[in-house]
Parts: structure tokens; C-alpha cells; sequence
């Protein structure tokens, strides 16, 4: 393939009508990294030789997982009728958990591609992206993807888009990422169809951050795009929400490698380097001004992230706190929306209590303690925020069902959302009744096409927390897909369940449930902990609580031998190296009172469902 | 076949490190021989023995000769590291099955240890012995030849529990080399194995009593334990056997401390019991006491004051090395300070004369709250840990290994 735009446009100097902005929204793997790997190729700013699979994806996890988790964005040159264009593909994460990074990135945009796979038509996780594009006012450009696939429908699914975005399913254009078949006419289409961004060259400065990453060589890279106005280097600058000042050290655009210019201008797309070390002064959505002559009125659309999700996080060897310590303090760098505290456990140790935007915000967290930082680790059950109203009026904010107020309670307030469920028709009995038993409530259903149905429920947050996509996944067998957004706060009829061993409370394993809920929930813990912790020397019972009420109990026997018969002259080295084992494995022991548990066995307590939380990553 | 600890190359020339005369008087020491052929192998043995379809008869015939080469090299080797003769305080042949051998190369072995070593007066000179290779005359020749105790390997009186043990010696035979052991003037103990694949509570208790009506002065019961690498691992494995269950043994073990007890023995290490002080094995004492002692033979252990070493098992190689006058340690270890003194916890909280409390507390061990849990849950007895002693209920010697590992802290 050879690049049709043999010079480039020089960036700092392009005239805004040539630049399109565009960003591709796609599920998890209707092949958006694919799709853009042939873009670098065929606009030629990666040769075939350097090219790679999912060249965009800078983190080991986004690649293995197939999901992008930070933006990134790409200045590529086209020719069109014979103009040059410089083409910046804004790179969008995926998932539900960063919405609000989606709409920064999207608000960096003139336009977007509505990639869908065209043997699987959209997903709820693009219905939700499709919002927010539309929101944004951006020019929607369908495509479906993948059309070499043998399964692939997409006489179906054009009309299924069409449906849903309006115009003709023959307008909707028919690629393949893998072969490359269709990419050059996209192109050619973004040109024509995404308008130029406009914006005031001669008014202050104003560029939007739509995102900001930690590199250990360089600091912060912020990538930006310029509304109004121009910046180059060594301009000091400012950011418009904490008015901190900077100098921006280097200025640039990635194509895709970073390459420093003389500037940025109105609707480019590039990098600052200021030498901050840390994101969080350098937030996304923020404005950038010229220090010398800022701008009065921020760029809209700012926002603080809020923790949806809290889980505490645990080293397994109790000596790898101080390193957790330090691999949070380095991954807070690179992603403002981490929050932590510190946290102890009588059953896990020392650990930390942690804040994440939802549930893959936290896996992909913990796999990154995990895989960067060698740490062995151990995840409580995720819980909501809940809002906790006591009889003398008291509020308290619980993260942790441990901190559970004890005394009266009048009310309780519970995060809600609003799930947008998505799957053939035929699912649709079965899905109504997932939702039901997780006390949700359906608001509309509506049908996309034939056979495609949506679903919008509101229920609540834990609910979803709590196993619900493996559910959804294998009742549809695969096809049902989820999305939510947060939906204010409700009142809901909640208790706290605790779990005792030999009457002390083990922490890790309190939970707050549906009162109707309470007694499976306490019935499920102390049948796993009995089969899981070992005998002791003398019984222990294992009981679930509600305050003072036993709502279920089992007991472990006492065990009664244990002791090598035969310690002669040749056994003595063998019995204590065993023994040294022993007292090794006596080191992961934890004390709950004086029952010794082994880690072990609170980790398979945890991850049982945990582990099957998981595996939606691969979906 | 048991597996060998970990250790390093031991020397050559079989010298000792100077650490282990740190001490050495406050040290007895002691002789051990084994003797490594059997005339069937157990299923659940992983002793270091052999029968003559594994490895011919060769090394049988002349096994003697070639362990009392090692008793001469021991000579050399201890005098060339500067150690001091000393006399054995007790002297134990075992296996294997040591009466596969004549009596008269047993005690030609024990001829050249007392003439080498001297062996006090006072000794334990015990062989252990199948109840099925011996008569009237070898246990008179062993009597005449300096050995003072015998130990039958009786295991069950229940025939369907030897058989699956896949002991071929007839139970009547055990009460007929018992009396002969008595009449020659020999002390007297049998070997007992509970919780065997399909043994009952009731099955055990037969054998207790067929044991307890022998009137030997010592009984040794232990619970069979499935060795990785024997035949029983592997039918467990399989399922052809049920694997022992540790709650039966539990009730087996409280079975044999109340029968044994009521029958006049007290016991005195987990799982050893006898008439009075005297008729402990006093041999296996010096290995609960951290003594030292020679181990001669393939396989066989040795220490000598923090150093521990093992012979090359098999009989042919041992003999190899025997006769290029090399030594046959294989491996060994030096144990330092630290380990010493766990092995010490060990092995003397298995022992009834238990363990000292402010010698404990002096290496870090035994924290005062760690003891009042331990009599808490009846593992230890109150009064002995107020005056200073931990001894262990029997409750707490069937949970001996929990006990040393929470001593240990």
C-alpha cells in the first residue's frame, strides 16, 4: 500500500478546513484497533515493517484484552480530490466504566465512525458511546466491520443502523479491518461527510484536555485539542481549574510516534509536555489557557471523576504493603480517577481501600498492581457507596460494609442506574427475570430491527455489582449485552450481613444486601467458609448476623490428630523441614480470634465470585 | 523407598566438622545397624530394605564383612576428627529384617562394635526381629552373642489387617517367639500398626489385647501412615484402598492409651509404652534427646553434634564404596544453632519427661499466651506448665505437630 498524501500538512499552520477530527466507537471487539492499524498503513505514518497489531494500544492488558483503556490520538495525512488533509483519529476507550473520558474524547471531535461487527450487529456498551457522539453533535458515520467473515449479515445490520441513526442502509459503508477492504473509501468519506472544526484563531487560547498520561521518561503527556487560539512551547500555560500554572516544556502531534512542533492551532489535535509528574494536574476535560492571556470562560463539560465501585485491596504476603503502597501511588499518576486509603483488615492485614469507576476500572487496576508490580493480591467483594440516615440524624457515607453504622437506623440510600440491556428477542423472558431478581424495573423495551430487543431498567447498582453480567451472559448464552449509567440515589430496604467465626466478625466478609436477600447471602458464606478453613484443634462455629440475630449457622469440628507416628534417627531431618514448611505456611495464616485461617481460603471465599466477575473481561 | 532429605556432598574421606566436639560430653553415644533385605516387601514399608528377587542374594552373604569394614572406617574417621572414643550406650539393629541374616553375623557386627568402641555395661543392645525368621535356638544364639532385647514386628493379631499389611507371618507365631525371647532372658517388645484399610475399632482392640496378654516389657503402636512412593500410595491413589481416616485413628489411639495404660504401661513418647523407666527403648531415646549416634550400613542416618548424614542405599553401592575404602555418606547437613534447637522442640515435646519451659523462653519459644491457649484446649498438662515443664495430655499427643509448630511460634 502506498500513501495517497505524500507531504504532510504542517501542524501549528494547517487551515482548520483541513483538519477532521473523528473518533471510531465500537464494542469491545467489533475490531476498532484493526480497523485503525489499517488507517496508519494506508495514510503510510507507519510503514508495513514497523507495523504491528493494535498499535495504539500502549498497555499489555489492552492488547491481550482486545480494549482500549486510554485514548490516544493519531495525525494522519490524506488526499482527497486532491488536497491534503490531516486527519486526527481520536482514539476512545470503550467501556461503560470511562464514560466520562468517551465524552471528552467525543467532545474532541467533529464526527465519529459507528463501527459495528457486522456478523453481531451494535451492542448496548455502542448504543451508550452513540448517545453521547449524538449528544455532542457529532456527524455520525456508520460502518460495518468485518465483512469477510463468513457469518457476517450485513444486509441486516444496515438496516438495523439505519433504524436507529436514520438514512439509508445503502449509505452505510461495508469494511474490513483485517483485510483492508473499504478503508480508503472511509476516508475519502470522513472528508466529505465530518465537518472542518471551527474556532476563533485571534481569541485567548483554549484547548480541552481529553486526556493525560503518566510517562515515567517524560511525566505527563497531555493530549489536547486546540477550540480557540494557538500554543507553542515554552508558552506558559494554564490550567483552568486549579489555575496552576506550567511551562509546556514540548508540544507536539502523534503520528502515531510523538513528534514536537512549533505549535498547535485552531481544531489541531496534539500533545503537551509541561513536566508535571502527575496527573492529576492535568485533568481530563480541563481547559488549557495562555498564562500571559487566558481565557475567562472554561470549555464545558468538566467534571470531577466519582468512585462508583469500592473494593479493598490486599497484599497476600503482608511485607508487599509498603509496595502497594508505592505501585498506587505510581498508577495514581496516570489515572486521576484512582482513589485509595489506607485500610486494615482483621482478616486480610493491611491493604487499601480503593475507588474505581466500576468494575472493570477495578480489574484492569488490580491486574495492573498484579503484572507491573509483581504484587500478589487479594480483592474484597466490590460495594456501592450507600447513604446511611441514623435515628438521631446522624448521615453517615459507607464504602465499606464493615463501617456499617451500628444502632438505629432510619434510612438507607442506595446508588441506582439506568441498565440498557440489549439482546435477541428470544432472550427477552429471561433477562426480564434476571432483572426482576435484582430488583429492577423496567422502564421501556423497544425493538431494533426484527429480531434485536432493548431493555431499559433502573435498579440498583450493587445489584449489578454483584455477578449480574456472568448471569446475563450465560442466560443469553453471550448475546445479552449491558451498559448503565448512574441514576441518583434511592431508598432501599437494606441490611448488614456479618459474618462470625467463634463470634468474632470477620470484616472481609460483611455485606450489605436486600433484606430478602440476607439469608441466602448468610447461608452461602458459612457453607464456603466451613468447607474452605481447615479444623482446628476445637470447634468452630461459623455464623451469619444480622446485629444480634443469627440468621445462619454451620461449625467446623475440632480435629483430633495430628502427629507423625514414627520420629526416628532417619526422620528427623525430613519432620523438620517439614516443619519449617509448616511454619512457613503458618506465616499466611490470618487470626480471627484464634481460629487460623489460611489466606487461602479467604482468597477462595472472595474470588468465587470474583473469578466469574472476570471472565467478562474476555467478552 | 524413603526420600533423602536435601543436603550437601558429604566428604570423601568421612571427617567431621570441629562444631560437632562442641558439647560432646554432655552427649552419649550410640550405634545403629540396618540391615536392608526383607523377605517380602510390605505394601506400606518405605524403609530402605530389600528382597532377594530385587537384588539377588550377592551383598546378602557377605553384608557382615562389609559393614564391619564401616565400623573401622567409623574408628578413623571419628579419631582423625578428634573426637574422644566413647563407649556405645545403646546399640539397635533394625531394617529390613535384621534375623535374615544368621544370628552369628548379627553378632559378629555387635562382636566388632563392642571391640572397637566398647559397649557400656549398662547398654541397650536391641534387634528387632520377624516373628516368622526366627526359632528357639537363633533367639538363644542372639542371648548368648550380647543382645539383651528383642523387637517383633507383630503388627496385627486380626489375619485381614495383615493381610492387607501383606504380612505374611502367622499371628500364633508371635506369642511362641515372645516366650522364647523370655526364656532366654531377653527384654521383649512388639511392634504394632493400627488404622490398616478396612480395620475396625473392634479389630484394633484385639490386637491391643493379644498384645497386652504377650506381656512383653515394651509396645510400640503406630498409626500407618501412607508413604508417597509405596504400594499403598498407589492403591490409595487408585481407590483400591480407602486412605487411612485421621478421626478412627484418633479413636484407635485413645483406644491403645486406655488399654495400654490399664494393662500397667505408661507412655512415655507418642507412640511407645512400657512396663516402667527401664524398659524404654533406650536407643530411641537418644534419638528424642538429640544424642549421637552412628548409623552403619545403606541408607543408614548418622549425628554427631549438629552434623546428620546419610549412606548410600543401595547395598551394592554401599559395598562399593566400603571396599575402595571410601565413605558411604552420601549426603549431610550441619544444622546450625537455630534448627537444633527447633529439633529439639520437636522431638522432646514427643517424649512424657516433656520439655523445659525456661529453655523455651530463653530461644524465643513458647509464648505465654501461645502455652495458656495450648492448656486451654487440654494439649498440655496445666500443673507441669506452671512448674515450668511442658508435658502433653494424651489429647495433645495425638495433636503433637500442632503442638511443636504453635511452641514454636
Amino acid at each position: 500500500m502506498s500513501p495517497r498524501a505524500t507531504t504532510s500538512l504542517v501542524p501549528g499552520k494547517t487551515n482548520p478546513e483541513f483538519i477532521r477530527n473523528f473518533c471510531i466507537i465500537a464494542h469491545i471487539d467489533h475490531g476498532k484497533s484493526t480497523l485503525a492499524d489499517r488507517m496508519l498503513q494506508l495514510t503510510g505514518v507507519v510503514d508495513d515493517r514497523s507495523m504491528r497489531a493494535q498499535y495504539l494500544d500502549r498497555m499489555d492488558i489492552e492488547r491481550e484484552r482486545g480494549i482500549t483503556i486510554k485514548s490516544q490520538a493519531v495525525r494522519m495525512p490524506w488526499e482527497f480530490e486532491g488536497k491534503t488533509y490531516a486527519m486526527n483519529m481520536i482514539d476512545t476507550p470503550g467501556h461503560v466504566d470511562f464514560t466520562y473520558e468517551v465524552s471528552r474524547s467525543l467532545a474532541a471531535c467533529e464526527g465519529a465512525i459507528l463501527l459495528v461487527d457486522a456478523a453481531q450487529g451494535i451492542e448496548a456498551q455502542t448504543l451508550a458511546n452513540l448517545y453521547l457522539a449524538i449528544e455532542n453533535d457529532l456527524e455520525i458515520i456508520p460502518v460495518l466491520n468485518k465483512i469477510d467473515l463468513p457469518a457476517a449479515q450485513p444486509e441486516k445490520y444496515a438496516e438495523e443502523l439505519a433504524n436507529l441513526i436514520g438514512g439509508d442502509p445503502a449509505d452505510c459503508l461495508r469494511v474490513s479491518g483485517k483485510t483492508g477492504v473499504g478503508v480508503s473509501e472511509l476516508l475519502d468519506q470522513i472528508v466529505r461527510k465530518i465537518p472542518a472544526p471551527v474556532g476563533d484563531p485571534n481569541a485567548p487560547a483554549r484547548a480541552m484536555i481529553f486526556d493525560s498520561v503518566y510517562d515515567s521518561y517524560r511525566g505527563v503527556v497531555t493530549y489536547v485539542r486546540m477550540v480557540d487560539g494557538s500554543m507553542t512551547p515554552r508558552e506558559r500555560i494554564t490550567m483552568m481549574s486549579t489555575k496552576a500554572v506550567h511551562e509546556c516544556l514540548e508540544i507536539g502531534v502523534s503520528s502515531p510516534e510523538p513528534e514536537p512542533t512549533k505549535g498547535l492551532g485552531v481544531g489541531e489535535v496534539g500533545y503537551l509536555i509541561t513536566g508535571v509528574k502527575d496527573v492529576r494536574q492535568s485533568k481530563v476535560g480541563d481547559t488549557v489557557t495562555s498564562a500571559l492571556k487566558p481565557a475567562t470562560q472554561a470549555l464545558k463539560g468538566y467534571s470531577e471523576p466519582k468512585p462508583m465501585v469500592y473494593s479493598g485491596i490486599y497484599p497476600i504476603d503482608g511485607s508487599d504493603y509498603p509496595i502497594l503502597r508505592e505501585a498506587l501511588d505510581k498508577l495514581k499518576l496516570s489515572d486521576a480517577s484512582l482513589v485509595y486509603e489506607p485500610e486494615t483488615s482483621v482478616a486480610l492485614g493491611f491493604g487499601f481501600r480503593c475507588g474505581f469507576l466500576g468494575l472493570l476500572h477495578l480489574e484492569i487496576i488490580t491486574e495492573r498492581l498484579e503484572r507491573e508490580f509483581n504484587l500478589d493480591l487479594i480483592a474484597t467483594a466490590p460495594s456501592v457507596v450507600y447513604e446511611v440516615t441514623l435515628e438521631d440524624k446522624r448521615q453517615v457515607t459507607v464504602t465499606n460494609p464493615s463501617e456499617y453504622p451500628v444502632g438505629k437506623i432510619s434510612k438507607v440510600l442506595e446508588p441506582m442506574v439506568k441498565a440498557t440491556l440489549l439482546s435477541p428477542k428470544d432472550y427477552v423472558g429471561t433477562i426480564m427475570e434476571l432483572c426482576q431478581s435484582r430488583r429492577g424495573t423496567l422502564v421501556d423495551m423497544q425493538y431494533f430491527g426484527t429480531d434485536r430487543v432493548q431493555l431499559r431498567y433502573t435498579m440498583p447498582l450493587a445489584e449489578i455489582v454483584f455477578d449480574f453480567f456472568d448471569n446475563l451472559k450465560s442466560r443469553t448464552q453471550g448475546y445479552g449485552s449491558l451498559d448503565y449509567e448512574e441514576s441518583g440515589m434511592e431508598q432501599g430496604d437494606l441490611v448488614k450481613v456479618d459474618i462470625l467465626l467463634q463470634g468474632e466478625q470477620v470484616d472481609a466478609f460483611s455485606a450489605i444486601v436486600h433484606k430478602d436477600k440476607a439469608y441466602a447471602y448468610g447461608v452461602m458464606m458459612t457453607t464456603k467458609l466451613r468447607e474452605l478453613i481447615p479444623r482446628q484443634a476445637f470447634e468452630v462455629p461459623i455464623q451469619a448476623a444480622i446485629g444480634a440475630r443469627i440468621i445462619a449457622r454451620e461449625s467446623i469440628r475440632a480435629f483430633r490428630k495430628d502427629v507423625l507416628a514414627k520420629c526416628y534417627g532417619g526422620d528427623i531431618s525430613r519432620k523438620r523441614k517439614l516443619l519449617e514448611k509448616q511454619k512457613e505456611g503458618k506465616k499466611r495464616m490470618k487470626m480471627v480470634g484464634r481460629v487460623e485461617v489460611p489466606q487461602e481460603a479467604f482468597i477462595a471465599a472472595l474470588s468465587s465470585s470474583a473469578e466469574k466477575k472476570g471472565e467478562k473481561k474476555a467478552k | 523407598m524413603p526420600q533423602f532429605p536435601k543436603g550437601e556432598k558429604a566428604p570423601v574421606d568421612g571427617l567431621i566438622p570441629e562444631s560437632a566436639l562442641v558439647d560432646v560430653e554432655s552427649r552419649t553415644f550410640h550405634a545403629y545397624v540396618h540391615v536392608p533385605y526383607c523377605e517380602v516387601k510390605c505394601g506400606y514399608c518405605d524403609f530402605n530394605t530389600y528382597t532377594a528377587d530385587e537384588i539377588g542374594t550377592s551383598t546378602q552373604g557377605t553384608f557382615a564383612k562389609t559393614l564391619i569394614s564401616e565400623i573401622d572406617f567409623a574408628e578413623v574417621a571419628l579419631e582423625k576428627s578428634r573426637f574422644a572414643k566413647r563407649e556405645f550406650t545403646s546399640v539397635f539393629f533394625g531394617g529390613g529384617t535384621p534375623t535374615m541374616l544368621p544370628a552369628t553375623d548379627l553378632i559378629a557386627m555387635l562382636e566388632k562394635l563392642k571391640k572397637t568402641f566398647g559397649i557400656k555395661s549398662t547398654a541397650d543392645i536391641t534387634t528387632e526381629a520377624n516373628p516368622d525368621s526366627v526359632d528357639e535356638q537363633y533367639i538363644k544364639d542372639l542371648k548368648a552373642g550380647g543382645f539383651n532385647r528383642i523387637s517383633f514386628g507383630m503388627q496385627s493379631a486380626v489375619p485381614h489387617v495383615l493381610k492387607v499389611l501383606e504380612r505374611t507371618h502367622k499371628p500364633e507365631n508371635v506369642g511362641k517367639v515372645v516366650g522364647f525371647a523370655k526364656a532366654a532372658g531377653l527384654a521383649t517388645s512388639v511392634d504394632l500398626i493400627y488404622g490398616a484399610p478396612g480395620e475396625s475399632l473392634a479389630d484394633w482392640q484385639q490386637t491391643l489385647e493379644a498384645a497386652i496378654a504377650l506381656d512383653t516389657d515394651h509396645i510400640s503402636a503406630y498409626s500407618l501412615i501412607v508413604e508417597p512412593g509405596t504400594k499403598l500410595a498407589r492403591q490409595v491413589k487408585m481407590g483400591e484402598v480407602d486412605a487411612p481416616n485421621d478421626d478412627l485413628h484418633a479413636e484407635m489411639y485413645e483406644l491403645t492409651e486406655q488399654l495400654l495404660s490399664q494393662a500397667g504401661f505408661l507412655n512415655y513418647e507418642v507412640s511407645n509404652w512400657s512396663k516402667n523407666v527401664e524398659e524404654r527403648s533406650g536407643h530411641n531415646m537418644a534419638y528424642w534427646k538429640s544424642m549421637d549416634w552412628w548409623g552403619f550400613g545403606p541408607g543408614a542416618h548418622s549425628h554427631v553434634g549438629g552434623v546428620r548424614w546419610w549412606n548410600v542405599k543401595n547395598p551394592a553401592a554401599y559395598s562399593d564404596r566400603m571396599s575402595a575404602g571410601l565413605s558411604p555418606a552420601l549426603e549431610r547437613e550441619i544444622i546450625d544453632q537455630e534448627n537444633r534447637d527447633i529439633e529439639k522442640v520437636m522431638l522432646e515435646t514427643r517424649i512424657s519427661d516433656g520439655i523445659s519451659l525456661d529453655w523455651m523462653k530463653s530461644k524465643g519459644f513458647a509464648e505465654p499466651n501461645v502455652v495458656a491457649g495450648l492448656i486451654a484446649d487440654q494439649l498440655v498438662e496445666p500443673m507441669e506448665a506452671m512448674r515450668g515443664n511442658i508435658i502433653l495430655t494424651a489429647k495433645g499427643r495425638l495433636l503433637a505437630d500442632f503442638v511443636v509448630l504453635k511452641l514454636l511460634g
